[in-house]
């Protein structure tokens, strides 16, 4: 029985076994020195389990009673998940390294986060849930400040830490009113206490403090002020990371918890998720125009763009999931191509964020604006690129549900939204020549990121490299 | 043989237009003429040597959609083959003309901007376009070839793009005729919805049934064979310049005039005569449709030729006696003779080709000068054109013998035209509108005759005096023509308006067995009342609106009465044989033949009436003109003014859209759009921008107060609105 289940969370384990052997291992022998190289190992590490997982699983297993689910949905999700996280730690070694904050423990966070983010999506039961949610978010507060000698920094690993701890205390509110009405924690029994199609009031609350919980993790509007803040104050790599692995587990977290112990009421959460989709499309479109530093500019971005998978979940629909799923996975890719270009920009050695220094860039590296574009031009939703593809299939999801206002205002929203991403557009190919012009120095990893995204976002059109279906199967596993 | 016929002059237009700087300004020219004499030449071996049966010659699949299917072909029967050498001819010989007549320009830079080839392409373009169109074995393909000569047209008309008034020639034409095509274009729909095909054949078939089903169209049903009928003459209205419609065609005379003679004159303008022949099956089941066809086709022919006997520009006078001649064909085809129509086409063709083409002479000579008040006297100058315009107006005009088959073109096919109004309508209006108009004609052909090359010189004398014979090139297809002119009615008079057995076995028609017994004139009625008694037997098997929908193969097993088994197969089962139809009692041709002796004659009394006036008028009394324009002034300044009609369009039409158009552009577009969007996104947008970021304070209270009331908010709202209750 207990080898059956260990055999189901083997990945996890093998994974957090890496990773404490790892630390153990750094910290007893040459520490500090060791640290690119557990970068490539973790990726590596992770690369291969992604591989693993993404090869051998087949149909649902449950562990521990349920409270560990191993299924499609949640193979999608890792596989996401490790991949990108994977692409962040290659990305960032580099970066670390020249400014002197590679520290080791740094791929031994990223690696237990991982784990928590796997948890998370596989999570079947309350105290599953909150156990991944904390073990991600634990070391995402450490990441966060990792340069401990720069206030903005410490700041922002403060800031993240204190919010943080508030919406983990929503988050067990809801999870304990929850409980207290359903006499339950497993997902499985939850869902079972609704009656036609609607919950009590006392589980409504406590769905209610879960989503602000977790919408908070997904950086949704109302609960989304700590993201820019963050994003801006944390070392740039941290910053990608933030927006790339962490928002996918939230994501497929909200999903699995909405449809797995909620699921038969959808009318009751459809509405409150349809308001954090507005929500975030809108403020995210708005308030990023008037940054001037790219990375608050890419938390703005993430903040709409959250609001778009949102706009997925609420159409409750099977649909709906698997044009999340499409959606954060297209999200997800085209953001490491983006933190790959703005971890290449710097002046005199050290790093630049103002957009103003990304004048007439088309100038002096024509191939790197060239795919900065596509990667812009994507993350507005322009067809053809395949930016456009994740935003068709959210709004169609919702159309179909019968949110035809929701797909409405998101089109608006994704209008405003064109602006400031063609703005730099607009900057790297008619702009000025200045002054404080940014240099581009580029690792080749970071270029061959930065490129391997841009192409992908070309060449996607096709069939966008068959993720629909792996994302429609993955879909139809979390709702029947 | 036929694929040549039609895509030579293609192939032509391609060469001109894109590969004259290969081939050469003059290597243009040859080869679209060359083309287009091999055309004719193929065409006049197709109409000799094909029989009357119609065949029908793929050239390609085209549309597969749906139930939709249908192939590019075409169909060659006796219609087609007098289309295509009416085409070809006049357009093989308006090319070489063109030699002479586009030699030298002054709209455009001598030597810097080579227009000939241009030109050229055009003409050949326009030639194949109406190919196409008089080709066409379904409905589609005819539309192509229809909107093909509008695009011609278009660009001809426009040719001199630097002229202000061509431009607006080219587009009042353009517009005009979308008017018109949006009938055509409704019936084609019309006819694909109840008979479920757009190739003649089918629709053919399905024609007597479309008599029984009524459509539901705008505001009330209709009869389906009279409306889609009439929505079919609403686009020839618009191709065919007839009366409301008719605005375009004078003003079309902005283009060269060897543009004016080819396309608006022979060719594209018949069109509309062309496609109600074409569409005889279905016309024959729209009593009322023709009866207004009819109507409308006489009104043109009085009204067009009222407007002519003022008009001071020679290509005007000739442009309206164009409209006028049209309204004569669609009275010959409204009243069931389509023959004569047809007739009337042909001999048309040549005269009026003759006489823009002798008009474009006198031009030439006369340095572009078009007002015939500044002519005068240019008889002894331009001798050859003098005699190729006298022929043309003695055509015209409907000079022969009265009682035989010996005279000019115009003169048979003309009073062809007027007995046949005269026994379809029973000597009603049509038939004094015709006779009226027919005098005119002879009063303003002859009028431009005396004006131009009798009297004494007007006008500058310096143009006079360099007053020159045009080229060779330009005389000799006003030889040709005048051939034409002459004898083109007198040998195909049988053809087309001989017994009406000769004329059914012509254009492969079945023989009708009773035709035989209507010597007197009454006949028709008894035969009427026969066949009404036939329909009422039709009615009773229980027609309804589903059944036609289908397709017309059902109605045959139907009919059930041997007597009209034969009728029933012919009409119900499949398409009718021959290019054009005549229902079996439709006795209108033969009856024409035994009109009293006074409406044979009534014609040459108005010919001649014409003739002594304007001959008063211009030769023995020059002031008298004047004089009558003084004391009858309103109605001197109605016909001049063309009725008015413009001016009611300008009014009606022209001004509330243009201010429609400003409305909407300044008031919609400028300050309900633009002013909205960059309301929004100038200020609004940016208001909320800076709004956010005063939220963003970077305290972490005021970012957990956020939290807190988002949660507050949400809770709120779902105990009120979800949840069990």
């Amino acid at each position: 029985m207990i080898s059956a289940d260990l055999n189901i969370i083997l990945p996890e384990i093998l994974l957090s076994v890496f990773a404490m052997v790892a630390l153990l291992g750094a910290v007893y022998t040459e520490k500090d020195k060791l640290a690119p190289t557990l970068v490539w190992i973790t990726a590596a590490v992770m690369a291969a389990m992604a591989l693993w997982i993404g090869t051998s699983g087949s149909g649902t297993n449950e562990a521990f009673g349920g409270m560990f689910i191993d299924d499609g949905f949640a193979r999608f999700a890792k596989v996401t998940i490790l991949i990108s996280a994977a692409a962040v730690l290659v990305m960032s070694q580099e970066y670390m390294q020249r400014r002197g904050i590679l520290r080791f423990e740094y791929p031994m966070l990223i690696a237990l986060a991982a784990v928590g983010m796997m948890m998370m999506v596989s999570a079947g039961d309350l105290m599953a849930l909150y156990m991944g949610l904390e073990l991600q978010s634990l070391s995402l507060y450490v990441v966060a400040s990792l340069r401990r000698d720069s206030v903005k920094s410490t700041e922002a690993g403060l800031k993240y830490f204190v919010l943080g701890a508030l919406s983990s205390g929503l988050l067990l509110y809801g999870a304990s009113l929850t409980y207290g009405y359903a006499g339950t924690t497993l997902f499985s029994g939850i869902v079972q206490t609704a009656t036609e199609g609607h919950l009590s009031l006392g589980m409504l609350f406590g769905l209610v403090f879960l989503a602000s919980g977790l919408a908070f993790k997904v950086s949704a509007v109302p609960f989304h002020m700590w993201t820019p803040d963050v994003y801006e104050g944390a070392p740039t790599p941290i910053t990608a990371f933030f927006a790339t692995a962490p928002k996918m587990a939230a994501m497929a977290l909200f999903a699995r918890l909405m449809h797995d112990a909620f699921g038969q009421a959808v009318g009751d959460w459809s509405q409150v998720i349809a308001l954090l989709s507005l929500l975030s499309m809108f403020l995210g479109a708005v308030a990023a125009i008037g940054q001037t530093n790219i990375k608050r500019l890419m938390a703005y971005s993430s903040i709409a763009h959250m609001g778009y998978a949102l706009m997925g979940l609420a159409a409750g629909s099977a649909l709906g999931v698997q044009a999340l799923l499409i959606y954060m996975a297209i999200y997800v890719t085209m953001n490491v191509g983006t933190f790959a270009f703005i971890l290449s920009m710097e002046r005199d050695g050290a790093p630049v964020t103002d957009i103003s220094g990304l004048h007439m860039l088309s100038k002096r590296e024509p191939a790197k604006a060239l795919a900065m574009l596509v990667l812009l031009f994507s993350l507005a939703g322009v067809p053809p690129l395949v930016g456009f593809f994740g935003k068709l299939y959210v709004l169609r999801a919702a159309y179909e549900a019968g949110l035809a206002w929701l797909a409405v205002a998101g089109v608006v929203a994704s209008v405003i939204g064109a602006f400031y991403y063609l703005r730099i557009v607009f900057y790297m190919y008619f702009g000025e020549e200045r002054d404080d012009a940014v240099e581009m120095r580029s690792s080749p990893v970071l270029y061959g990121l930065l490129m391997a995204s841009a192409i992908i976002m070309v060449a996607g059109v096709v069939n966008l490299f068959g993720i629909e279906g792996a994302a429609a199967a993955a879909a139809a596993t979390l709702v029947n | 043989m036929e694929s040549i016929i039609l895509f030579a002059p293609l192939v032509g237009a391609l060469i001109a237009g894109f590969g004259w700087r290969l081939t050469g300004i003059r290597g243009a020219q040859w080869i679209t003429t060359g083309l287009l004499f091999l055309a004719c030449a193929f065409s006049w071996i197709v109409f000799f040597t094909h029989g009357p049966e119609t065949q029908h010659i793929q050239i390609l699949r085209w549309i597969e959609s749906g139930t939709l299917s249908t192939d590019w072909s075409i169909r060659l029967d006796r219609l087609t083959s007098i289309m295509l050498v009416v085409v070809t001819s006049v357009s093989s010989l308006v090319h070489l003309y063109s030699f002479g007549y586009m030699a030298h320009d002054d709209n455009f830079r001598e030597g810097e901007e080579s227009y000939k080839p241009r030109f050229f392409a055009y003409l050949s373009f326009f030639t194949f376009a109406m190919l196409m169109l008089v080709t066409a074995d379904n409905l589609v393909q005819m539309f192509f070839g229809w909107e093909g000569v509008g695009v011609a047209s278009y660009l001809l008309i426009g040719f001199y793009y630097r002229k202000p008034s061509a431009n607006a020639a080219a587009i009042k034409a353009f517009v005009v005729n979308r008017v018109g095509d949006f009938g055509f274009a409704l019936g084609i729909f019309g006819l694909f919805f109840l008979t479920d095909s757009i190739k003649f054949d089918d629709v053919f078939a399905a024609a007597p049934a479309l008599a029984e089903t009524q459509l539901t169209f705008l505001w009330t049903d209709w009869n389906a064979a009279n409306l889609l009928a009439f929505l079919l003459f609403v686009g020839a209205m618009g191709k065919s310049a007839q009366f409301i419609l008719h605005t375009w065609l004078p003003d079309a005379m902005e283009g060269p005039t060897p543009v004016s003679a080819l396309i608006h004159a022979a060719t594209m303008v018949t069109a509309g005569v062309f496609l109600v022949c074409r569409m005889s099956p279905l016309m024959e089941y729209a009593p009322q449709a023709t009866a207004f066809i009819t109507f409308l086709g006489a009104s043109t022919a009085f009204f067009a030729a009222t407007v002519g006997l003022v008009q001071n520009d020679i290509k005007r006078v000739i442009a309206y006696s164009t409209c006028s001649q049209l309204g004569y064909m669609f009275v010959a085809a409204g009243v069931g003779v389509y023959s004569v129509a047809m007739f009337h086409l042909f001999t048309h063709a040549f005269f009026k080709a003759m006489l823009f083409l002798g008009a474009g002479s006198v031009i030439h000579g006369m340095h572009h000068e078009q007002d015939m008040r500044n002519y005068g006297g240019l008889r002894k100058k331009l001798p050859y054109t003098f005699w190729a315009m006298m022929i043309g107006t003695l055509a015209i005009t409907g000079v022969g013998i009265p009682l035989t088959t010996f005279g000019f073109a115009g003169f048979l096919s003309k009073d062809a035209v007027i007995e046949s109004a005269f026994a379809g309508t029973n000597g009603g209006f049509a038939f004094w509108a015709l006779v009226v108009a027919a005098l005119f004609t002879s009063f303003y052909s002859w009028r431009l005759m005396f004006l131009t090359f009798y009297g004494k010189p007007r006008g500058n004398k310096h143009t006079h005096e360099h007053a020159h014979e045009s080229p060779n090139v330009m005389l000799i297809p006003l030889g040709v023509l005048a051939l034409g002119a002459i004898f083109s009615g007198m040998l195909w008079y049988n053809s087309f308006f001989g017994k009406e057995d000769t004329v059914r076995a012509w254009f492969g028609m079945e023989a009708v067995a009773h035709q035989d017994k209507g010597h007197g004139d009454d006949h028709a009625k008894a035969d009427d009342h026969g066949d009404d008694h036939a329909k009422a037997d039709d009615h009773g098997d229980a027609h309804t609106n589903e059944e036609h929908h289908g397709e017309g193969d059902s109605h045959a097993a139907e009919h059930s009465d041997p007597a009209h088994a034969a009728v029933a197969a012919a009409h119900h089962g499949e398409a009718p044989a021959g290019a054009i139809f005549m229902h079996p009692d439709n006795h209108v041709l033969h009856d024409a033949h035994y009109v009293p002796k006074w409406v044979k004659i009534s014609p040459f009394v108005a010919m001649v009436l014409g003739f002594v006036v304007a001959y008063w008028f211009y030769i023995v009394n020059p002031k008298l003109p004047a004089r009558l324009a003084e004391n009858q002034r309103p109605l001197y300044l109605f016909l001049l003014n063309k009725w008015y009609v413009d001016e009611i369009y300008d009014f009606l039409f022209v001004q509330p859209s243009k201010a429609l158009g400003r409305f909407l552009w300044k008031r919609g577009d400028g300050d309900v759009i633009d002013g909205s969007i960059n309301g929004v996104a100038m200020g609004i947008i940016p208001f909320f921008t800076r709004l956010a970021g005063r939220f963003q304070s970077g305290y972490i209270f005021s970012y957990a107060f956020a939290m807190v009331i988002g949660i507050a908010v949400l809770i709120t709202w779902m105990s009120i609105t979800g949840g069990a209750q």
